[in-house]
């Protein structure tokens, strides 16, 4: 096996529990954020442009670029990156300026 | 430390109000509270430690923190002073700071606070201290708005914090110190780094060597990155930039290429390697929000960053306010737990600091201006864009219309471009294309702030129900990006 992040910290985290993006079920630890559950899982973007519906993620991974906004048990324009994921959050990728599905 | 969610009540009043709990700000505390002044230090993270102290959430329980970090007993020693002056100091973790009014003798420092950041919570304080830190640098280039492109600070903070990588395959490039740390963190956590490109030549350190031979802490942590990185095969190439990120919902290459000494890329010079992902990142640039709506006056930093001006006890010039760390100028971990500690003892009517502490800070602020003439952006980098490049990453506004409102339209500064183009109108208000733009329209080594016009009006986007209401702890509703 490859020597991950938490092996290098002896990481012993509290038990991994599900989380939804986009009706797929995922899991993250306890004390990630939501981005940093999404990198866990392989996924980099989830959030589409609204000029040119383009995809991002994350990108200054401190609260700086608001690239990372989600759409987090139903409300838009959350900082991914910020935000902590708990059991059953649903996380849905955000298109356009996060109300386009309210139109 | 009090850690006190629970000491609500919006009217707390304090002696001194430290914002930025990394070294610069903990530093600054302790050595203010050891010496019987009462001070509230707030930070907008869950966590105290700034950047460099990021730590694991709590819940992932990390047996070995400092397996990510050097000078981990530094970090202990500080949280260790100030558990000991706990009952003088308040840490309000979690505490988003989005405007300081008032004047000396008499400050109002507002927060947002609550699992959602829409709480606003106020104290006041006779003196305010600024230890905000940097951000980074990032200057586009074709494909860096692709997923998986990230910044190095970032990929950083996301590994030490969260203890994730974006990628198996990451390569790290820009130009700065701090690529060494991000790729020996990388590989140490599992990652394959193909190489570290840097866009500067490392030669022009030779001509620093005095300043280089005083400061043997800083090339024995350089040494150190430098040995992790020889262990697992890791290449750096000086003088190499990323020119171009390819691939479709992902990063799955990059174009590099040889630069010269004015970053303009070398023709012939071309190569392709594959990635899934990319940490980039060209300098520390100091965050001043807070501090400039304040009126405090600023330097021109080696590498063409504003940063503030301070005195020799750390004063900025309005009467009161202080400043620590990376905001007065890039310098790393070590000259921000210096000048935290002479703030504070500053702050506390300490008018005779330490003779060794006072050089140390000469020393280390050497090294830094060093380090920040050598990796200051070569004109040359604007050469990397092509018209369709997004500059502008939250408005999608490319380096064609950019460069149109410069040549065609005549735009002569970055606040000119940004009404023609939208370019920093959008919600990370220029913390991103801001250096970028500035250099498009002319100004040849020149960061935001630099056109006069630098006062954005808050530091992050405050829902607008709370502008009216920011001294009561009412929540509000509104849908600003949290
Ligand atoms: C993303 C990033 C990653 C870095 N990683 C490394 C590294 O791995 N190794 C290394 O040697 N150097 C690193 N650095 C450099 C590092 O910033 C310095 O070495 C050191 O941390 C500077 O200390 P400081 O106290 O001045 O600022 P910081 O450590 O940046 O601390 C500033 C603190 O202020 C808080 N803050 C800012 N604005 C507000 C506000 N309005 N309200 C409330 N709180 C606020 C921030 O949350 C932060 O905790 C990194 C820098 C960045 C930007
Ligand atoms: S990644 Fe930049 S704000 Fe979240």
């Amino acid at each position: 096996m490859t020597r991950g992040p938490l092996d290098l910290v002896r990481a012993r985290p509290e038990p991994p529990f599900e989380f939804s993006f986009d009706g797929e079920q995922l899991t993250a630890l306890p004390g990630q954020t939501v981005a940093a559950a999404l990198w866990q899982s392989g996924r980099l973007a989830w959030r589409r442009t609204r000029v040119g519906d383009r995809p991002r993620g994350a990108f200054c991974g401190m609260g700086a670029c608001y690239d990372c906004l989600v759409e987090l048990d139903g409300v838009p324009n959350v900082r991914a990156c910020l935000a902590p994921v708990r059991p059953g959050t649903r996380v849905r990728t955000q298109r356009g300026d996060g109300h386009d599905e309210l139109r | 430390m009090t850690n006190s969610a629970d000491a609500a009540g919006d009217h707390e009043s304090y002696d001194l109000a430290v914002v930025g709990a990394g070294p610069a700000g903990l530093a600054a505390a302790a050595s203010a509270a050891e010496h019987g002044v009462r001070v509230a230090l707030l930070d907008g993270a869950p966590q105290p430690g700034g950047q460099f102290y990021r730590q694991p959430a709590a819940e992932l329980r990390a047996e070995r923190p400092q397996a990510l970090h050097h000078h981990w007993s530094a970090f202990q020693h500080l949280l260790a002073r100030l558990d000991a002056v706990r009952e003088r100091v308040t840490l309000l973790s979690d505490h988003h700071v989005w405007s300081v009014t008032g004047g000396s003798g008499a400050f109002a420092v507002h927060a947002l606070t609550g699992p959602d950041q829409r709480q606003a919570r106020s104290l006041t304080a006779r003196q305010v201290l600024f230890a905000t830190g940097a951000h980074e640098r990032q200057l586009p280039f074709p494909g860096w708005t692709l997923p998986g492109v990230v910044g190095a600070g970032g990929a950083q903070a996301m590994l030490k914090a969260g203890l994730v990588l974006p990628g198996r395959r990451v390569l790290v490039a820009g130009s700065g110190p701090l690529l060494l740390a991000v790729a020996a963190s990388l590989t140490a956590a599992g990652a394959t780094v193909p190489l570290v490109a840097e866009a500067a030549g490392y030669l022009g350190y030779a001509r620093g060597a005095r300043v280089l031979a005083a400061n043997a802490g800083k090339l024995v942590e350089g040494a150190q990155h430098g040995a992790t990185l020889l262990r697992h095969g890791v290449r750096l190439r000086p003088r190499t930039a990323v020119v171009a990120a390819h691939g479709t919902d992902r990063v799955e290459a990059v174009t590099l290429a040889r630069l010269d000494a004015a970053w303009r890329p070398l023709s012939g010079t071309q190569w392709r390697v594959p990635c899934d992902a990319v940490a980039v990142g060209h300098g520390l640039v100091p965050q001043l929000e807070l501090p400039l709506e304040f009126g405090c006056h600023t330097r021109r930093l080696p590498d063409g960053s504003a940063a503030l001006v301070v005195d020799a006890a750390q004063r900025t010039t309005v009467p009161g306010v202080w400043a620590a760390g990376e905001s007065t100028g890039v310098g790393g971990v070590q000259l921000a737990i210096t000048e935290g500690e002479l703030a504070g003892l500053a702050v506390a009517g300490q008018n005779t600091a330490p003779r060794s502490l006072l050089r140390r800070r000469s020393r280390q602020r050497a090294f830094a201006d060093l380090m920040a003439a050598r990796h200051a952006p070569g004109s040359g980098w604007t050469q990397w864009l092509d018209d369709a490049t997004e500059v502008c990453r939250c408005e999608e506004v490319t380096a064609r219309q950019v460069r149109d409102a410069v040549a065609e339209l005549g735009a002569a500064d970055q606040r000119t471009v940004k009404l023609l183009t939208r370019a920093g109108m959008g919600w990370c208000q220029a913390r991103m294309c801001g250096p970028a733009v500035a250099r498009l329209c002319g100004a040849p080594n020149a960061d935001r702030h630099d056109d006069g016009a630098p006062t954005r009006p808050l530091s992050t986007p405050v829902p607008l129900g709370l502008l009216a209401e920011c001294d009561t702890n009412a929540p509000s509703s509104e849908g600003a990006p949290r």
